[in-house]
């Protein structure tokens, strides 16, 4: 799929902007703090509904501005949709599709696929676990949309047992058998967290199962010197679940089973904390090349290849999936080394639209000559 | 910010529920505008219904009296109870005319964010209408969301050692709908619940 036309209104520093763009690669260069990456953020947000940069919606609207308006033609299989949605902060978004809306802003998710490559990748290595758990549910949520509403259901029910063990706590509760309530309760939010926590499980590792293997293909193609196998990524949920077996993924109700046991066992710590300590919220994705952990062992340069090879894996598992999604390259190229940049540049240049900020011509490796848009700010 | 006493009009406005900083400075300047009679009016019926209006002993709906106008009726069949979060669902289900049986309204749904845990729902109370067996069948009808869902679970673990029958309102596709737009997870509801009509 390609976007062959971005219309901005009130989005970032533009008011209004129109942008005709083509397949292939096209580099939008210019200096920074012109707006070259608020073009290729507001592409990205179609995708996914939330920015790489900020986590609220506030600061994608114009200063003075009370609503922001994307507005995409999307061609995929010789068919245009244009697609539009309307950031409303503070107030529930609004997305059309051809003109006509939707009911809810999300179900736009998953029709125009994106794959980002930023600067904050890095911290998808070095960062904590939290930054690769929102990896994994990214990139499961653009695959399977439903996923949005069980990941955000799971998060509210989560929110309501850590007020439920907190308030206990709050009550001294544990010596006291003044409330009678409090387990009676507990095992009804314990039941709608393992139904909402296993089903994440299951789906994580059934992602992580398939990602494996993009992954080392994709570490060995970045990374100098390294070979086939070397890079692998291993799902360690918080819940252990049984055994996977050799003939297939762990299923929902041995998950759920290990989950309740799992939560009586951390019982007394959870109360006496007043927190949740069991669930997919303290899951890790575990990151390593050869015998060693990513994190702590693997120099600058190591880590930065692994942190592409995650998202080239999502590219091609994405592309997998069949339609080929469009990617994007926010000032990456600066911070990589020649050899990094000039493989990343090859193996990123066949997908069908590749867009590329960068603040000089210079950070734009050959392989990626195609369109260039130059990007500076209109003076008021 | 404006002088003393329009400001706090605009405050105390503004503390309703549904009602932002720039509606109560609307409804605000409605008010001073308006004629002295509607104005007069309108505070009368305030203080009348936080003085008149009870809550009914037996169900916790909204009444005039002890006990409400449903509670009352004895044309409502008294083995059919339905379990309701607040009283403006009761007018809700009112309005279908489908329901024949009695009511009993909670106050509310479990929600531990909100302070709010079984012993601030009138589930008590709830208990002791069962206690003589007249009632056979309870109908939970709490909201289709995380904390309705959570209260009706909390429930049905209550009610079921009690023999009496547990039954859930339906959830699923809105009539008049169009199936493809439903979102997903109605739709799999839709599909749980699904019944045979025929063999």
């Amino acid at each position: 799929m390609h976007v062959s036309h971005l219309t901005l209104h009130a989005f970032r520093s533009y008011a209004e902007l129109e942008v005709p763009l083509t397949p292939g690669v096209t580099a939008f260069v210019g200096r920074n703090g012109q707006g070259k990456t608020n073009i290729v953020e507001a592409i990205d947000y179609l995708s996914r509904l939330s920015s790489h940069r900020v986590a609220s919606d506030a600061p994608l609207v114009k200063q003075g501005s009370e609503q922001a308006v994307v507005r995409a033609a999307v061609v995929k299989d010789g068919r245009t949709a244009l697609l539009e949605v309307e950031i409303n902060p503070g107030r529930s978004n609004r997305a059309r599709v051809n003109r006509s809306p939707l009911p809810r802003a999300r179900e736009l998710v998953g029709l125009v696929r994106t794959v980002l490559f930023s600067p904050e990748d890095l911290a998808l290595v070095k960062g904590d676990p939290g930054e690769r758990r929102r990896f994994l549910d990214d990139l499961l949520v653009l695959r399977a949309p439903r996923l949005a509403g069980v990941r955000a259901d799971y998060d509210k029910v989560l929110k309501q047992r850590n007020a439920l063990l907190k308030n206990a706590l709050g009550r001294g509760g544990r010596a006291r058998g003044g409330d009678e309530y409090f387990d009676s309760t507990l095992a009804v939010w314990d039941e709608q967290l393992v139904r909402l926590g296993a089903e994440l499980v299951v789906e994580r590792a059934r992602l992580v199962e398939e990602l494996g293997p993009r992954l080392a293909e994709a570490y060995a193609a970045v990374a100098k010197d390294a070979g086939r196998n070397d890079a692998a990524v291993r799902y360690q949920p918080s819940v252990s679940h049984e055994p996977v077996e050799a003939d297939g993924p762990p299923r929902r109700d041995g998950v759920a089973r290990m989950f309740h046991v799992e939560l009586e066992r951390r019982r007394p710590e959870e109360r006496q904390r007043g927190i949740t300590l069991v669930g997919p919220h303290r899951d890790e994705l575990a990151l390593s090349v050869g015998t060693l952990p990513v994190k702590g062992y693997a120099s600058h340069g190591e880590s930065w290849s692994f942190a592409l090879a995650l998202r080239l894996a999502s590219y091609e598992l994405l592309r997998a999936d069949g339609d080929d999604p469009i990617l994007i390259l926010d000032d990456v190229f600066a911070e990589l080394d020649v050899d990094r940049r000039d493989r990343l540049a090859e193996l990123v240049a066949p997908a069908e639209q590749v867009l590329v900020t960068a603040a000089v011509d210079a950070d734009v490796p050959e392989v990626l000559s195609g369109a260039r848009i130059e990007v500076r700010r209109e003076e008021p | 910010m404006y002088e003393g006493i329009v400001q706090d009009l605009i405050d105390e406005l503004g503390r309703l529920p549904g009602v932002g900083p720039k509606s109560a400075q609307r409804i605000a300047f409605h008010l001073l505008q308006a004629d002295p009679t509607d104005v007069r009016r309108l505070a009368a019926v305030l203080v009348e219904v936080k003085e008149k209006v009870k809550f009914c002993s037996v169900c916790g709906n909204v009444a005039e009296e002890e006990t409400c106008r449903i509670c009352r009726d004895p044309r409502r069949d008294p083995a059919q109870l339905c379990v309701v979060e607040e009283p403006k669902d009761v007018v809700a289900i009112e309005r279908t005319r489908e329901f024949k049986g009695r009511y009993h309204v909670l106050g509310g749904a479990i929600s531990p964010i909100e302070g709010v845990g079984p012993d601030q729902l009138r589930i008590k109370e709830l208990m002791q209408r069962l206690a003589d067996g007249t009632v056979t069948e309870v109908i939970l009808a709490t909201d289709p969301n995380l904390e309705g869902e959570a209260t009706a679970t909390y429930l049905t673990r209550f009610l079921a050692p009690l023999g009496v029958r547990v039954s859930r309102l339906a959830s699923g596709l809105p009539v008049g709908g169009d199936l493809e737009y439903a979102d997903e997870v109605t739709l799999g509801r839709a599909f749980e619940g699904r019944r045979s009509v025929s063999g």
